[in-house]
């Protein structure tokens, strides 16, 4: 968690979107503060280029109101996708409560999509976090288009697991967003833990708040 | 630390700052100087209230020394210390607190900048150290969230997101 500000009782947590070139991640952002009640978002910034692709971030803040005390603000950033805008991609990292990867359904863009993983990972690790230790969610976007890839093929590329090492957390954990799946379960032997995944078509809507919800829900959590 | 590194920042904090601010707008002659935090957050905010969406102010003020910080790296400089940004009738200047936080200044034609550079060097070193007490403290007895904060929490997240 980064700062509980208890002089002005103001509680941020910064919510980072990250992904592949074109994968729907300011559309996602978009939609939050189309649908978002005006008194609680504040502006949205983005800084793009003339053709409207993601120089450096969008960023939106949204008010979750006051509780107990403290007004909690959620901040929305996404970062540019282009492989070639590395530097400024991390620089959105720093800090970062939580995280949702939006990833292109389409299987023309699992390259994309793995490489863009890859560089979170590489990123994440080079400002000292762990992803597997905070919040992080990945949404699949584009699921309306005929050309998207299976679940089950982009769970396996881009969201495998990581080993359970930690003995108390070696049990069964339902998925709460998905019946008779589990986000840690014991496979071969071993216990793997999986991130909470999401479908979504940002651009009608679906499944934005639900992801945005999923991922706030969890950083919340870490605030106690 | 498994995620990014926590602090807090308590009311006897801001009443250091505040002090140490007021001092400085006072020598100075500048307009509002105010506190963000590296990851883009508002920490405080002295002098006269500024008529800009704080929140997004903030959050491109950390964007803006991050990116410049790589631009030293590129020159082979450690960092840029300090940057300054000039406009026809209001400028500012900022500087870098102990790795951490930003200082912004916002000043006007009622001073000028050598005046502004003059003092604003006490400041960042009394100001340093306000930091470096606050970020050597925490994680030992920050006081934390209440407990039924969390399920409030939740409530107003569906509430917010759609249930």
């Amino acid at each position: 968690m980064s700062m509980i500000n208890y002089a002005s009782r103001e509680i941020n947590c910064k919510l980072v979107y990250y992904g592949p070139g074109l994968g729907g991640k300011t559309t996602n952002l978009e939609h939050v503060y189309n649908k978002v009640a005006p008194g609680s978002r504040g502006k949205m910034i983005s800084l793009a280029t003339e053709t409207e692709r993601t120089l450096f971030f969008d960023f939106l803040p949204v008010d979750l109101g006051t509780i107990r005390g403290f007004k909690v603000k959620f901040h929305l950033y996404t970062v540019p996708g282009q492989v070639y805008y590395n530097a400024s991609r991390k620089l959105i990292l720093k800090g970062v409560d939580g995280v949702v990867f939006v990833a292109d359904s389409q299987i023309e863009r699992m390259d994309a999509n793995i490489e863009a993983m890859q560089n979170l990972y590489e990123n994440m690790t080079q400002h000292g976090y762990d992803l597997t230790k905070i919040p992080f969610a990945i949404q699949y976007n584009k699921r309306d288009l005929p050309n998207a890839a299976p679940i089950s093929e982009l769970q396996a590329a881009l969201n495998p697991g990581w080993p359970v090492t930690d003995p108390m957390k070696q049990r069964p954990l339902p998925d709460p967003y998905h019946d008779a799946e589990f986000l840690v379960a014991q496979e071969d032997g071993h216990w793997v833990e999986r991130a909470p995944y999401f479908e979504a078509v940002a651009l009608t809507g679906d499944g934005v708040f639900d992801t945005l919800k999923g991922i706030s829900k969890n950083v919340v959590k870490t605030l106690g | 630390m498994s995620g990014a590194s926590s602090w807090s920042f308590r009311e006897e904090d801001a009443k250091r700052i505040q002090t140490i601010l007021s001092g400085f707008l006072g020598e100075s002659n500048a307009r509002t100087a105010l506190i963000v935090d590296r990851t883009g957050q508002m920490v405080a905010t002295v002098g006269e209230a500024p008529a800009f969406d704080p929140t997004a102010f903030a959050s491109l003020t950390a964007a803006d020394f991050s990116a410049n910080d790589q631009l030293a790296r590129m020159l082979g400089e450690s960092e840029f210390g300090a940057l300054f940004h000039q406009g026809e009738r209001e400028s500012m200047y900022l500087a870098d607190i102990a790795r951490r936080v930003i200082l912004v200044v916002l000043f006007d034609n009622r001073t000028t900048l050598g005046l502004v550079k003059l003092r604003v060097k006490a400041a960042v070193t009394q100001l340093t150290q306000v930091f470096i007490d606050m970020f050597n403290r925490d994680g030992t007895n920050a006081p934390g969230v209440e407990s039924e904060f969390l399920g409030e929490a939740e409530d107003e997240i569906d509430k917010l997101f759609g249930a």
